[in-house]
């Protein structure tokens, strides 16, 4: 049977073993996917800004990016694409709670130059490989 | 109990009460705004709420995992904490750094990062406050009289949950490499170090209620925690899967993750093996209740509900959706609220000398919560798979799909009734406990 000292063998050894393996694949993703999945090289200073805005308010308190978030309003990682750019910026800049079909959103007002940030930073999450996410519904007519 | 510094364990317990009343009530907020009912919009729109209800959820069960520690530790050391006077500012620093961050929520300050949402400066102070827990414990640890396994697990878990707190704190501009970090917070926290911490409380419990010999039950503690790292560091690659790395996770992490239930299937397995096997009937029913109940239900609320969608091609439809907060819910409550549960159903007859083992509020409290929230559970589940199925196999748009799924959080609303009625009569036994005190030092007492 095993005994005390076998098993601890097991929990350390295993564990330095898999968190090894771990970093080795974390340190490749992060040198050679993301740069390249996420066009780094289309990182702006006004998408940067784009995301600042995107935090500061705590966008995912309702919204999902990347299928991360809250499941109270719509998946915005391909927005740009399904609405476009006027579409957004007018619900960003309204001065009134933006409320399509019952769902209430913070009426943020922003400026014109803070809305255009914030849809240049939704656009470079939309151009991202996603390993095919999020699916076609395939059972649409 | 048998050391007087343990009595700082209440404190932390009933912090931990108090914030739980609050999640609820941030709870209901955003059930009803899912019903079509968010009236309070204006004061508290739904990201405030929902960083209310998941930090306040964290903090209480920090909280109740260090009074667990401040109650184990001198225990299992031997020796008086190294300073309690310090464990009471520490204590109340968390409660102030709490408030602080959750009246932040309401006035936009804070940082848009689910679960993750304490603003910068904020975050220094909780390294601080958690270095000064960890200070005690190692402390009364190092001047101890013995280093048992079951301590070390327990600190160890503690330890490297502090550690795994810091890479959420790295600023990064690319959202891919943010979210990559947040899941070595949230995810090596859940699946990893905090099943550590449940596992030494766990043993502790087992050890103290069954009377099985320390050696077997410390023997297999090592190889439940071996499992969890095993199958949960790499299985970090579930949460890796679509947010913009590379394709080989979804073979790691698909492989790993799968493999994580084995851990909690160990853990339900190992609880009933020893209360079986076990010599000593312990009087303290309700202790036992909830030590069995939170290996079995995070083995259903972890494990299986993990697993439902943990494999890619699943994940690939339900990735964002309520089937995450489906699983989110039970697993959550079997593995961590329920294990608090049970450290404070244990401590609460040593602490204050009243025995009161199996009360009709007790068992009102262990069978309300729990079908209240397997009722939520069902609620989130029959909602996320409607959610799924219509908006991304049929293509509805999101909105008409939450139209349509308004009803199942009636039901839900209706059992967070349930469950909160049963944390209702939970609270009220604790406050019917009293304060802890000395008389109930009794050296033989367990
Ligand atoms: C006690 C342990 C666990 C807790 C407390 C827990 C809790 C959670 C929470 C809160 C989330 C949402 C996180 C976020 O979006 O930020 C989540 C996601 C997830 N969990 Fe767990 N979990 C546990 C164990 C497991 C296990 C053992 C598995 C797999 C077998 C699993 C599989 C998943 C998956 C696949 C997701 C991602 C869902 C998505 O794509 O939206 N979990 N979990
Ligand atoms: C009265 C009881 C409760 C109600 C009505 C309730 C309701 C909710 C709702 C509506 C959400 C937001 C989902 C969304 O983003 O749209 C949520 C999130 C969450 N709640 Fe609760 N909750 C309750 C109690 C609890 C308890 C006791 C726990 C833990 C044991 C818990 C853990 C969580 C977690 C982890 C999340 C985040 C889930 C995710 O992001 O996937 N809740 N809750
Ligand atoms: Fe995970």
């Amino acid at each position: 049977m095993l005994s005390k000292s076998q098993a601890k063998v097991f929990f350390l050894g295993g564990t330095m073993l898999s968190f090894a393996v771990f970093l080795g694949m974390s340190w490749n993703s992060m040198s050679k996917e993301v740069p390249k999945q996420t066009h780094e090289e289309n990182l702006t200073a006004q998408v940067i800004n784009g995301k600042k805005i995107w935090e500061a308010n705590n966008c995912m308190g309702c919204h999902t990016i990347l299928g991360e978030g809250a499941y109270y309003a719509p998946e915005l990682t391909k927005v740009y694409d399904r609405r476009g750019e006027g579409y957004i910026k007018a619900a960003l800049m309204s001065k009134t709670p933006w409320s399509p079909r019952g769902r209430k959103m913070v009426a943020y007002a922003m400026t014109e130059q803070e809305a255009n940030d914030v849809v240049a930073f939704l656009k470079w999450v939309g151009e991202m490989d996603l390993n095919g996410f999020p699916a076609k519904p395939d059972l649409k007519k | 109990m048998k050391y007087k510094s343990q009595k700082v364990a209440y404190w932390f317990f009933a912090l931990s009460m108090l914030l739980l009343s609050l999640q609820i009530v941030y709870g209901f907020i955003m059930g009803f705004a899912h019903m079509g009912y968010d009236n309070l919009h204006s004061i508290i729109p739904f990201n405030t709420a929902r960083a209310v209800h998941t930090n306040l959820l964290v903090v209480w069960l920090l909280s109740g995992f260090m009074g667990a520690a401040y109650y184990i530790i001198p225990e299992e050391a031997e020796k008086e904490l190294v300073s309690v006077k310090l464990a009471y500012i520490q204590l109340i620093t968390l409660a102030l750094v709490g408030v602080v961050a959750i009246v932040g929520y309401h006035f936009n300050y804070w940082e848009g990062r689910k679960f993750l949402e304490i603003p910068r400066p904020l975050d220094w102070l909780v390294v601080a406050n958690v270095l000064t827990f960890l200070g005690i414990i190692i402390m009364t640890l190092a001047k101890g009289k013995k280093r048992t396994t079951t301590s070390l697990v327990l600190t160890m878990g503690l330890v490297f949950a502090a550690l795994l707190y810091l890479p959420g704190m790295i600023w990064f501009d690319n959202q891919t490499m943010d979210s990559f970090f947040r899941w070595w917070v949230v995810h090596l926290w859940v699946e990893g170090v905090w099943e550590l911490i449940m596992g030494g409380i766990l043993a502790f419990l087992l050890i103290k209620i069954t009377g099985v010999d320390r050696e077997v039950i410390e023997k297999w503690l090592y190889v439940i925690v071996g499992l969890t790292f095993i199958s949960g560091i790499l299985g970090t690659g579930h949460h890796y899967y679509y947010i913009g790395v590379g394709k080989i996770w979804l073979i790691v992490g698909g492989i790993f993750s799968a493999l994580e239930p084995l851990a909690f299937l160990a853990m339900a397995l190992f609880a009933i093996a020893m209360y079986r096997k076990g010599e000593k009937k312990h009087p303290n029913k309700m202790a036992l209740s909830w030590t069995l109940g939170t290996a079995i239900v995070s083995f259903v609320g972890a494990g299986l509900l993990g697993l439902a969608h943990t494999f890619p091609a699943v994940n690939m439809y339900t990735h964002g959706t309520l089937v995450t907060a489906m699983h989110g819910h039970l697993a959550f409550w079997g593995a961590y609220a329920m294990i608090v549960f049970a450290f404070i159903s244990y401590s609460m007859p040593n602490l204050t000398g009243r025995k009161m083992y199996e009360t009709t509020s007790g068992l009102l409290a262990f069978w309300l919560s729990n079908i209240g929230m397997i009722g939520m559970t069902a609620a989130f589940g029959v909602a996320g798979v409607a959610q799924v199925y219509l908006e991304r196999k049929v293509g509805l748009e999101f909105g008409e799909v939450q139209k349509e799924i308004e009803v199942h959080f009636f039901i839900l609303v209706s059992c967070a009734t349930l469950f909160t009625t049963g944390i209702g009569f939970f609270i009220y036994e604790f406050i019917k406990y009293g304060r802890p005190n000395d008389e109930a030092l009794i050296a033989n007492q367990e």
